[in-house]
């Protein structure tokens, strides 16, 4: 299972917890199991979130396959100039 | 994509990383070249906007009748002519309220209303019989009054979220963002020394030189074109369509050559306004916005207020960073960049016990947009000021101290992910080692340095490429080019394709040629729409090898691509004399028709960037103003494709750095309004007041790219800030904690400094 670590304002929608783990495999699969899983969240999902998968920084990458043992952080969706 | 030929350093280019004249220098200094207002196409209108004079008010009524009747006058527009196809909420409704204003005016310049006319005259006129019943709000536009309770309120239903619990009372703070690792409290106690400290600073706009201009054309059967200098044309077509309830493909826009944009661009103000003026007129309609109009309605960057707190132990270890960022983004939620100024503050620096708690916040100024690295130079400010006078405590050289606490590879970030490669510590001990750090100071002069971060990032791009008879070869891209990416695109191809430079067009394609590219933002340009262009020349050659085996008539996979040529890949597929480009370009009518190279996709791998600037300053005691004497920018850059460009974007974010941190601010009276909307008020920094900027490139190869490329264009705004505040601290003894660094303000800190009898902060 995927390790999602949530930024530290969004954990009161997970009971306080900074990790959760979910069974996905990829990305879109991911938030929407989180999402369904925790519903106080699928504000944030929907105004947009960028994700790192093991380090690297995906905007949107939607297909990006997980594996079993990845390490996903949830970031805010990013914009730049 | 993995970096080609790795280990990076083996692969010898022939045209990346040579310094050939950009394809469009000739045009832009001659005048031949199209801005945004040259655009004009037959019985064209005169578009003009009325704005809100008051800086929170409710809008009863709208009269436009007698400007209507006003002759000349085509069409007049309101709220009314917006019907909301968003859906009422989110982003995309916030952007609806700002390009016309509905219930509420909520900065002094927001639009209520707009004419078409036949001539500028008339449109003005027609303004002026446009009728607007206001009733006039409390207004506030400082960001820590605007958090106060008792605060005017903008919005009635905005509770403050990632708060628990939910507040059950609104207010002006949007939202709430926590980023961090580690127990800061149990950090702090570890300390030796612990410095804490306030901060704030204002608003800077832009400052493009092109004010936003756009040219609509709607026909009868919904079908439009518009014409306008932006960011990213594809994301002005979308925007539009969704707010007209237009389908999208109805719509093709045009981007023009564009006079800077620095994030300023990336969203739309006048664009839908035209395109419904053109509607309702059934003629094009042109709007340039006035250089007033682009002060007041534009998208500058945030204001701020920040508190930093940071302990060390005796021997220069950060033991725990905290920080609160405070930022305004005008009237709507998610505008401010709060959460990328909290994620950024403490990402280059090694820390066990980090916290970054941001809030956005709305007040009565325009809707902020992004600015180069939004949000990470205030941030950078006040981090780098602390991390500053924590090292004059410690009594360590700034410069050590840092690279003591350097984020390295492998460390957990401060907004989460751990990092792969990066470049920090390259960037410092490069600046620790360059004659800059060591050359002699003047009297009153001061040095300052400081290290920041960006995020970059990739996104969609869609490139193609077309080979004609005569074997030269037009890339079509879809990424508006603000800091000379079509010389960067012509490059990557000319090098893929082992041709000369100047057999290499690019353009920019209207929405109708390419699939969706992504706003040119985020230093993504040269990266993914460059790593497009590549992979569609790799798409060309290898249906220039299949012709070549064709006419050769052995397989395909027995053909190669060396400079420029095709050639049998080795003595069992023939013996056949090699075909140029030339050759099999000329011979393709006749065999398969046109040859053309295509990709598209949504980069990913950019990889984060660094940077350390160095910092000259000298002070005039008797009048407090700040001279820069010598500056020196070090960035990682993976790979110069064209080094000038790199140089050029390292230069322009330091000098749009130095006229932030010395002299540029939004001003604001006591009713609402800006004091200072031209440029004669608000000081931008002009070559006479600036030394050459010195640059050092560093190449650490960016894995994610083919060829080691890193996006440059917005790290280099980050550091100056602090770099400045540091060098002024260090010249005249004072700690200021607000910029710009104003002639006013740092005579006022340097008097009361001596009143107080030595160093202090201001």
């Amino acid at each position: 299972m995927a390790k999602v670590v949530l930024w530290g304002s969004l954990r009161p929608h997970t009971g306080g917890k900074a990790e959760v783990e979910i069974e996905a495999r990829n990305v879109q699969e991911l938030l929407a199991r989180l999402g369904d899983s925790y519903p106080g969240l699928q504000s944030q999902i929907k105004r947009g979130v960028s994700v790192s998968i093991d380090g690297l920084i995906y905007r949107e990458g939607w297909l990006q396959p997980l594996k079993p043992d990845s390490e996903v952080f949830l970031l805010p969706r990013m914009t730049g100039g | 994509m993995p970096l080609d030929n790795a280990p990076e350093g083996k692969r010898k280019f022939n045209v990346v990383g040579t310094r050939p004249l950009r394809p469009d220098g000739i045009d832009k200094v001659t005048g031949r070249a199209k801005f945004g207002a040259d655009a004009s196409a037959p019985g064209q209108l005169v578009g003009r906007i009325l704005r809100s004079p008051h800086a929170h008010a409710i809008i009863r009524k709208i009269d436009t009748s007698k400007a209507e009747k006003l002759p000349g006058v085509k069409a007049v527009i309101t709220r009314d002519d917006f019907p909301d196809h968003t859906g009422g909420s989110g982003g995309l409704y916030d952007t609806l309220c700002n390009v016309m204003a509905r219930e509420k005016a909520f900065y002094e310049g927001h639009a209520v209303a707009a004419v078409a006319a036949t001539s500028a005259s008339i449109a003005r006129q027609a303004l002026k019989l446009i009728k607007v019943d206001y009733e006039v709000l409390p207004h506030v536009t400082d960001v820590d009054e605007a958090m106060k309770p008792g605060a005017p309120l903008l919005h009635k239903d905005m509770f403050t979220d990632g708060v628990d619990p939910k507040p059950k009372k609104p207010s002006n703070i949007a939202r709430r963002f926590e980023f961090g690792h580690g127990d800061v409290e149990a950090g702090f106690k570890k300390a030796d020394i612990i410095v804490e400290r306030s901060f704030k600073t204002e608003a800077a706009h832009q400052g493009y030189i092109e004010p936003h201009a756009a040219l609509a054309s709607m026909g009868p059967d919904g079908s439009a074109e518009l014409w306008c200098c932006t960011q990213g044309h594809y994301m002005v077509r979308d925007v539009c369509s969704q707010l007209l309830g237009i389908d999208i493909a109805r719509l093709r826009v045009t981007q023009s050559e564009i006079g800077g944009g620095f994030g300023g661009k990336t969203t739309v103000f006048i664009e839908p306004v035209a395109l419904a003026l053109a509607r309702k007129a059934n003629r094009p309609v042109k709007v340039v916005m006035t250089r007033e109009e682009v002060f007041k309605a534009s998208g500058p960057t945030a204001s701020t207020s920040i508190d930093i707190k940071i302990g060390v132990t005796k021997d220069g270890l950060i033991t725990a960073a905290d920080g609160v960022f405070r930022y305004q983004g005008g009237p709507f939620q998610g505008c401010s960049p709060a959460e990328f100024g909290a994620m950024s503050a403490f990402a280059q620096f090694h820390l066990d016990n980090v916290r970054a708690v941001a809030y956005d916040v709305v007040c009565n100024r325009p809707k902020t947009i992004s600015y180069r690295a939004p949000g990470a130079p205030m941030a950078n400010f006040a981090v780098e000021s602390v991390i500053e006078e924590l090292a004059h405590k410690l009594g360590m050289e700034p410069i050590d101290f840092r690279i003591k606490n350097a984020a390295r590879e492998g460390t957990k970030s401060s907004y989460g992910p751990v990092y792969g490669p990066i470049g920090l510590g390259a960037t410092l001990e490069a600046a620790k080692n360059h004659p800059h750090f060591k050359a002699p100071l003047g009297p009153n002069q001061g040095r300052g340095m400081a290290a920041g971060f960006w995020f970059n990032f990739g996104g969609q791009s869609c490139v193609t490429l077309n080979i004609p008879v005569d074997g030269s070869i037009t890339v079509s891209v879809g990424s508006p080019d603000i800091g000379g990416s079509r010389a960067a695109m012509c490059m990557m191809v000319a090098e893929e394709m082992g041709i000369p430079y100047d057999h290499v067009r690019a353009i920019i394609a209207d929405t109708s040629a390419l699939g969706y590219n992504d706003v040119t933002d985020g230093s993504r340009t040269t990266f993914a729409t460059g790593m497009a262009c590549i992979l569609a020349a790799r798409d060309a050659i290898k249906k220039l090898c299949a012709r070549a085996a064709a006419t050769w008539g052995i397989p395909e996979d027995a053909v190669k691509w060396e400079n420029g040529y095709a050639k049998p890949a080795g003595p069992n597929a023939g013996d056949f004399a090699p075909l140029s480009l030339k050759e099999i370009a000329e011979a393709s009518p006749g065999t398969g028709g046109p040859i053309a190279g295509h990709h598209e996709f949504s980069a990913d791998g950019a990889g984060v960037s660094f940077a350390t600037h160095i910092c000259d300053v000298e002070v005039d005691p008797e009048t407090g103003r700040s001279s820069i004497v010598r500056y020196t920018v070090i960035q990682d850059a993976g790979k110069a494709v064209h080094p000038s460009y790199v140089e050029g974007q390292f230069q322009g974010g330091a000098v749009q750095g130095i006229g932030w941190a010395l002299n540029e601010e939004y001003i604001y009276g006591k009713d609402g309004r800006l004091q200072n909307a031209g440029f004669l008020d608000y000081r931008i920094p002009v070559c006479s007041d600036l030394p050459m900027i010195d640059t050092q490139i560093l190449e650490i190869p960016n894995p994610g790219h083919p060829y080691g490329v890193r996006g440059v264009g917005e790290t280099s705004i980050v550091p100056p800030l602090a770099a400045i505040a540091n060098a002024v601290a260090n010249a005249t003894g004072v700690r200021f904690t607000q910029i710009p660094l104003s002639p006013p303000r740092v005579l006022k800190g340097i008097e009361e400094a001596k009143k107080a009898g030595g160093r202090k902060a201001a």
